[in-house]
């Protein structure tokens, strides 16, 4: 039988085909608009090869269901937006400490509160800076396209089953709705079962496997500390992703990720017709924040201009990793809006001037 | 550290010695003397070694003072976040449905923070067995007030007695358990006298067999001491449980359905396979579209085309878009199509932006000029209506719509699509109907160039193939609307 691998998916389809193909063995949903297309992808289709769907009670009960497919070595998924991520931030947390993997998708809308149901990039802070209790982080993705829904949920089984870490998609909620032609990757052969799963034996002793956070000796709880923060280095070292555009020559440096990055790409053409040396980095992953990347432009750079679609969060990593040596510029529209071609264009224009003066 | 080995026939599924346990005191459990945990912890560990279930077994540790179970039972187990054990059971139990799941949860755990996950897991009737310990207080915080409380009862967050004004009635778990349906056995139990604690040891027995033969939820509530806390002497505190307590928690059997109730099969394993993945996620490919080298040889293909559709909620005009989409991609087109809808279902404003391109598709959002506007609802043309500038095609329902001023050079066609539709007998083909008119809109001005002119109607019949494979009538009735929308234009 010959298949078709290039189909019409909406972002949030995109996930669920990139879960599966990545050999994603269950997932666990809660409906929330813009997120509710995955847990409907999911519930559609993981039946039908027969892994495991199930809607859970709450955004709480859905990330400790997560909790324990992955206790047993299997890989597991979750998916809501920014007010649900909120609510499964406490198991975040124990996944962070029980070093479990994990790949949770937030289709980001607008807030604080209930916000509306528009796309924002608020969540940001949320998801970059630990966002639970207790000091830790997880790589995040930020796709800018049905194709990279699909292929970054692919990826980050991989790369939460190698840290052992929980991984967030970070999707705005035009990326989640949005109907592009992607071409779906090869289905991974099938896995071994984990062997730090609490079915297995432990190395040292031979007793089952057991997992806790919890570590009531001070020393004891800060060598297991150290050991993460040894941890978030190597991912920082390691994970960085970008895409640069027009980037070797450039005076003015958006930096810009998810759909803004794809209307801040519009506004670096229409800049160089206006003769300004403009370029665009593209964070794929915004933590680790890809910081060798932006520092690599410092040799032409004279400005930086955040395009977020927020009040400015991102802005703050882009000033720590070019240590505030060059002036940096936000555009921000929020709240449902999304900056226009123009609106960018216009404050480059602005900062340029300011900066040529 | 000492390295005391302790053999005392202890069940083997209890470690032979604590290395787990931090400090020097590797012999004894962490709890306080007189405490019901030791006693529903030597019971439990008894049963599942009677049974020869220890290798199967993953326990599920809550928060409260049997956090650290794992210190002490040899089998899988996890300390989850509090109240969670039952969804975090649940995930264990789905995806490794040989294995079985035991939660062990006392009452601030289970019947505060964690009812609804407790509540939930069993009524989808998962196959777990749920240990609940009720001793009318939270032990690890220091004695607070339980929703298992009694009333009157002094703790250290009611130091002048439960007031049931305020803090309400004592919980009765396994009564409200009771009124579900799908729980296959629900049973009272206290750890007192030796008598009730035979009893008990057949009830946790009980919830083990239901589990090895996968019949279902099952539950056994234990009222247990927590002498320290609630500052009684051992005596004291087995006549507080079997004299004040069993008042509120009447002790006995509430449900048993074990003996009637099948064992559920295990579920077909999950199937990872990489061929028969592929078999069943991709779809399959249809004698339609054409050559990965083929290109539409109009000059208007050239660039990026940026199409709008704009109507209300219910009027189709996101399929419209998609539709649009499909044929596109089946001229090995890049694609995107972005729906803009307001909260309604039904009848609020709705568009669709519809970007057509031969390279990465930019930005998806149309805030400016666009190519072609189908608009068929007269607030949509008015609020779009800047959008459209010399060269842009308008399309619109010309039988309920009136024509704003608009920029010189813009190729407007009007058609009677929705009534069209209705003669057709179907409001739905309202959308081939305008497609049609398109067609005929881009063929006249010279916009399609050459064998592009044939490819369009080839391309959307095979889109509508596509769309409808499974329904012979809708393709025709389409068809049908396509060449009536094309007529209408050229008449």
């Amino acid at each position: 039988m010959e298949y078709n691998n290039r189909v019409l998916l909406v972002g949030n389809e995109a996930a669920v085909y990139g879960a599966l193909l990545a050999g994603c063995d269950s997932y666990f949903g809660y409906p929330i608009t813009p997120a509710s297309e995955v847990a409907q992808e999911a519930a559609l289709l993981f039946p039908r090869l027969k892994r495991v769907f199930i809607q859970a009670e709450s955004e709480i009960g859905a990330i400790n269901m997560v909790i324990g497919a992955s206790a047993m070595g299997k890989r597991a998924m979750t998916a809501s937006s920014g007010l649900g991520i909120s609510l499964k931030q406490e198991g975040v947390s124990y996944l962070a400490m029980y070093e479990l993997p994990a790949v949770i998708a937030d289709i980001t809308r607008s807030g604080p509160g209930l916000g509306n149901i528009g796309p924002e990039q608020s969540d940001y802070f949320q998801l970059t800076k630990g966002g639970g209790h207790g000091g830790y982080h997880c790589p995040v993705f930020a796709p800018d396209s049905a194709q990279e829904m699909c292929d970054m949920t692919y990826a980050a089984f991989d790369i939460a089953e190698k840290y052992r870490t929980p991984v967030y998609i970070m999707a705005d909620g035009v990326i989640g709705q949005i109907m592009e032609t992607v071409t779906l990757p090869e289905p991974r052969p099938p896995r071994k079962d984990s062997p730090w799963s609490i079915a297995g034996k432990r190395e040292d002793d031979g007793t089952p496997n057991y997992f806790t956070t919890l570590y009531l000796e001070h020393s004891e709880l800060e060598q297991i500390r150290l050991r993460l923060e040894a941890k978030y280095k190597e991912i920082e070292k390691n994970e960085q992703r970008s895409v640069a555009y027009k980037l070797d020559d450039a005076e003015l440096v958006l930096c810009a990720f998810g759909v803004s990055a794809r209307v801040a790409l519009r506004a670096v053409d229409v800049l160089r017709s206006q003769g300004v040396k403009a370029g665009l980095l593209r964070p794929q992953t915004v933590w680790p924040f890809p910081k060798d990347a932006l520092r690599g432009t410092l040799k032409t750079a004279k400005a930086f201009l955040s395009v977020e679609m927020n009040c400015g969060q991102m802005i703050d990593d882009v000033k720590l990793a070019i240590d505030c040596s060059r002036p940096v510029h936000l555009v921000s529209r929020c709240s449902g809006n999304i900056p226009s071609v123009a609106e960018i264009v216009a404050r480059a224009q602005e900062v340029m001037k300011e900066v040529t003066k | 550290m000492s390295k005391e080995i302790v053999k005392f026939g202890k069940s083997p599924v209890f470690f032979d010695s604590f290395t787990r346990r931090p400090g020097p005191v590797k012999t004894n459990m962490h709890y306080c003397p007189g405490c019901g945990h030791g006693i529903l912890h030597k019971l439990l560990a008894e049963a599942i070694a009677d049974r020869g279930i220890q290798e199967k077994v993953m326990l599920v540790a809550p928060v409260g003072c049997a956090v650290m179970a794992y210190y002490y039972f040899n089998c899988g187990c996890i300390s989850v976040p509090h109240g969670r054990a039952p969804a975090v059971g649940t995930g264990i139990a789905r995806v490794a449905p040989d294995k079985m799941v035991i939660s062990y949860q006392g009452d601030g755990d289970l019947a505060a923070i964690g009812f609804n996950e407790f509540i939930q897991a069993a009524n989808r009737g998962e196959k777990m067995s749920v240990f609940f310990v009720n001793n009318s207080n939270y032990g690890m915080t220091g004695g607070q007030m339980a929703p298992t409380t009694l009333p009157g009862q002094k703790t250290t967050t009611t130091p002048y007695g439960r007031n049931v004004e305020v803090d309400g009635y004592p919980m009765k778990v396994c009564e409200l358990l009771n009124s579900l349906d799908v729980p296959v056995y629900i049973e009272r139990c206290a750890l007192t006298s030796t008598a009730n604690i035979q009893k008990a040891r057949k009830s946790i027995g009980k919830a083990l067999d239901n589990l090895r033969d996968r019949k279902g939820f099952s539950f056994v509530e234990l009222l247990c001491a927590c002498p320290i806390n609630l500052r009684k002497s051992a005596a004291d505190m087995n006549k507080f449980i079997d004299e004040e307590m069993t008042k509120y928690y009447p002790l006995g059997c509430f449900r048993d359905r074990s003996a009637e109730s099948e064992s559920k099969p295990l579920p077909p394993p999950p199937i990872h396979d990489p061929e028969t993945v592929r078999s069943l996620l991709y779809p399959k490919k249809l004698d339609i579209g054409v050559a990965h080298t083929f290109r539409n040889e109009s000059k208007l293909f050239d660039r990026e085309l940026r199409l709008k559709m704009a109507g209300f909620g219910g009027q189709g005009i996101l399929s419209l878009g998609i539709m649009l989409a499909n044929m596109a991609k089946l001229r090995n087109f890049n694609v995107s199509w972005l729906p803009s809808y307001g909260p309604e279902q039904r009848g609020g404003s709705a568009n669709c932006s519809v970007i057509v391109s031969r390279n990465k598709i930019g930005s998806p959002i149309i805030d400016s000029s666009c190519d072609l506007l189908i608009a068929i609802s007269q607030t949509a043309l008015d609020k779009f209506k800047d959008e459209v500038v010399p060269g842009s095609v308008l399309i619109y329902d010309s039988s309920t719509m009136t024509l704003p001023p608009l920029p010189e050079g813009v190729i407007i066609c009007g058609v009677n699509a929705s009534e069209i539709a209705l003669k057709l007998g179907n409001a739905k083909c309202a959308n081939s109907v305008l497609l049609g008119a398109l067609a005929a809109v881009l063929k006249k001005n010279n916009i399609l160039e050459g064998g592009d002119k044939a490819d369009f109607d080839k391309v959307f019949n095979e889109a509508v193939f596509e769309s409808f494979s499974s329904k012979p009538e809708v393709i025709e009735l389409n068809r049908l609307a396509f060449v009536e929308g094309e007529k209408a234009v050229n008449a």
